[in-house]
């Protein structure tokens, strides 16, 4: 009988048993356990309280301040500072300074960090990202990376797997972004609750990295456990540049067990929308009113790399056009290395002299946190994973979320936009 | 273990920015959060809420983000039980960790109101709802789950488990 990734993955870290199916519990070996400032406080008040006194490997525990970082008050200053007391203490290999690194689930694939075959718990829901690369990865929440930190072990029921399956020819403007939020408004944002999603077919080959990682980013969107793109040419091309030690890529069997298998032909998609309050209320643009909005965020774990930020600079450089003074636009590269790229390319000037507003990298804005916070009433165009009510500030703030070009298109019309508008 | 409330009855879907705003998560403290809880979708709760009242929610109740402070607000806010059609994953596993009892029973959610008393058996996995009388049995949990709700959560297991391997 087959196996599906996520079988063959947990296989290979579990303890006592060389091979599981969907549905067994087993105890596993973590690879790299991660928090951020939100979550690693109460890991480390756990990992305390469990009695336990070094991390069990100082190279593989990876804390990452991000969500409030830079500090935006006191409050969150003192969160950040138990994360750099800690890392001194325990003596942690990686370091995640502001001005140094940014957002999670851009920093460790970027930094090799993060491998193929691996098998990865983080205290974020987003941790399901390195999927993209070919990690079983996965979020929880702050006491179970505490015990993960002690032990280098968690335990897991292996999932069951849905295999998503992609065809035809993309459209202008359509991205991986647009290929994910069709899948959940297919499935619901419970479509994938405890499962593993694998996506396949001639459409994700196509694939560039940072589409990948954006699929595999919203994974936990549907409610699922981790997600899987398949290891290929550019797969190995992005780890090889970047690997930071030896890694296993794993493929799933041809007859392996799947519960469910989904088709989509993208050759007449559009770019998808979701609507508030759920990133599940998905729409092709065109059936969605073009209303006025108050502020554009593009960034994020989901779209704040730099292949996202070209789409970006592309549409400003061949239109010519500015931004609407009527939106305030956030542009914020996902790590210190995308900013870095931006700036060599001369784009940080680009999106000034648009009107945008550049930020050093945060998660901020898009869990309401600071650098962009929407009053009462207040509609925002973000690339985004999430739009429950109040998740980027007050509770009747309005979000839609959409691809870093309709994003891109909005911010200039001053209303949500499709590109070819332009 | 036996547990008695008054239920605060929502629908599916409620996600963890509702239910515990990211602007607080500048705080661990369970009693600061308990002052925020469920507040984007119900105004009233955290000033309303008795010591052991009852959530009971639809089908994927604590959707969205991995943060622990969501059950933990929850719990401050004096919260005894949740009894919902279903969990979210990451969700189920924080309320299990930190010691907060979760039940999963479709039949019990949909049929409690708002201000209904439920009757909880921990132990014996049953639902009584006070005003209709009928009785439902939640999903049973896995064994190694149950050993960590009966060690009062994961903290208190790990020390269990540790303190065995060094007295050998």
């Amino acid at each position: 009988m087959g196996k599906t990734l996520a079988e063959k993955i947990i296989a290979a870290h579990a303890e006592d048993v060389t091979e599981v199916s969907a549905g067994d519990l087993v105890t596993v070996r973590t690879d790299v356990v991660m928090a951020n400032d939100v979550t690693a406080p109460i890991a480390i008040q756990s990992f305390q309280a469990m009695g336990v006194e070094e991390v069990y490997d100082p190279n593989r525990v990876m804390l990452v301040p991000s969500h409030f970082a830079p500090n935006k008050d006191i409050k969150s200053a003192e969160q950040t500072r138990t994360l750099t007391l800690f890392a001194e203490e325990q003596a942690l290999d990686h370091r995640f300074q502001v001005g140094r690194a940014g957002i999670e689930h851009v920093v460790l694939p970027e930094r090799g960090l993060v491998l193929p075959g691996d098998l990865i718990v983080g205290g974020d829901s987003h941790t399901c990202t390195y999927g993209a690369v070919g990690a079983f990865a996965t979020g929880m929440g702050s006491t179970d990376i505490g015990f993960a930190m002690a032990t280098g072990k968690t335990w897991l029921k292996v999932p069951e797997t849905m295999k998503f399956v992609y065809h035809g020819e993309r459209r202008p403007y359509v991205y991986g972004k647009d290929m994910i939020l069709r899948t959940i408004g297919e499935i619901g944002v419970d479509g994938a609750l405890y499962r593993s999603m694998e996506f396949t077919g001639p459409a994700i080959s196509a694939l560039s990295m940072s589409e990948r990682f954006t699929m595999a980013n919203m994974v936990i969107e549907a409610g699922g456990k981790c997600g899987f793109l398949p290891f290929d040419d550019t797969t190995q091309a992005y780890v090889e540049a970047r690997a930071t030690r030896p890694y296993t890529p794993f493929y799933a069997d041809d007859d392996a067990t799947y519960i469910s298998i989904h088709e989509f032909d993208l050759s007449e998609m559009e770019p998808q929308i979701a609507c508030p309050y759920s990133p599940d209320n998905v729409h092709p643009i065109s059936q969605v009113k073009p209303e006025k909005i108050d502020q554009v965020f593009i960034g994020s774990c989901t779209n704040g790399r730099f292949e996202d930020l070209a789409i970006v600079a592309d549409i400003l450089q061949r239109t010519g056009r500015e931004f609407s003074p009527d939106v305030r636009v956030m542009i914020i590269p996902g790590s210190q290395a995308v900013y870095l790229d931006v700036l060599r390319q001369g784009w940080i000037e680009l999106f000034t002299m648009a009107g945008g507003a550049v930020s050093v990298s945060t998660c901020g804005p898009c869990l309401g946190g600071h650098m962009g916070v929407l009053a009462a009433d207040e509609v925002c165009v973000s690339t985004s994973n999430r739009n429950f009510r109040g998740r980027m500030g007050h509770r009747d703030a309005r979000v839609f979320l959409a691809n870093p070009a309709v994003a891109a298109a909005s911010a200039i019309m001053g209303r949500l936009a499709h590109p070819d508008e332009l | 273990m036996k547990l008695e409330g008054k239920v605060w009855k929502y629908g599916d879907n409620i996600d963890t920015d509702v239910i515990i705003p990211a602007r607080y998560l500048v705080t661990t403290d369970p009693k600061t959060l308990a002052q925020h809880c469920m507040e984007d979708i119900d105004q009233g709760f955290a000033q309303s809420v008795q010591p052991g009242d009852i959530i009971v929610g639809g089908s994927n109740f604590g959707c969205g983000s991995s943060r622990e402070h969501a059950p933990i607000s929850i719990k401050g806010a004096g919260v005894s039980c949740i009894v919902a059609e279903s969990f979210a994953r990451i969700f189920f596993r924080n309320a299990i960790n930190i010691g907060l009892p979760i039940l999963e029973s479709v039949e019990a959610a949909r049929a409690a109101q708002k201000g209904d008393t439920l009757s909880i058996d921990l132990v014996a996995g049953t639902i009584t709802n006070q005003r209709t009388g009928q009785t439902y049995q939640a999903n049973p949990y896995p064994p190694f789950v149950l050993a960590i709700i009966n060690a009062g959560g994961l903290v208190p297991y790990t020390r269990n488990v540790l303190g065995i391997k060094i007295t050998g």
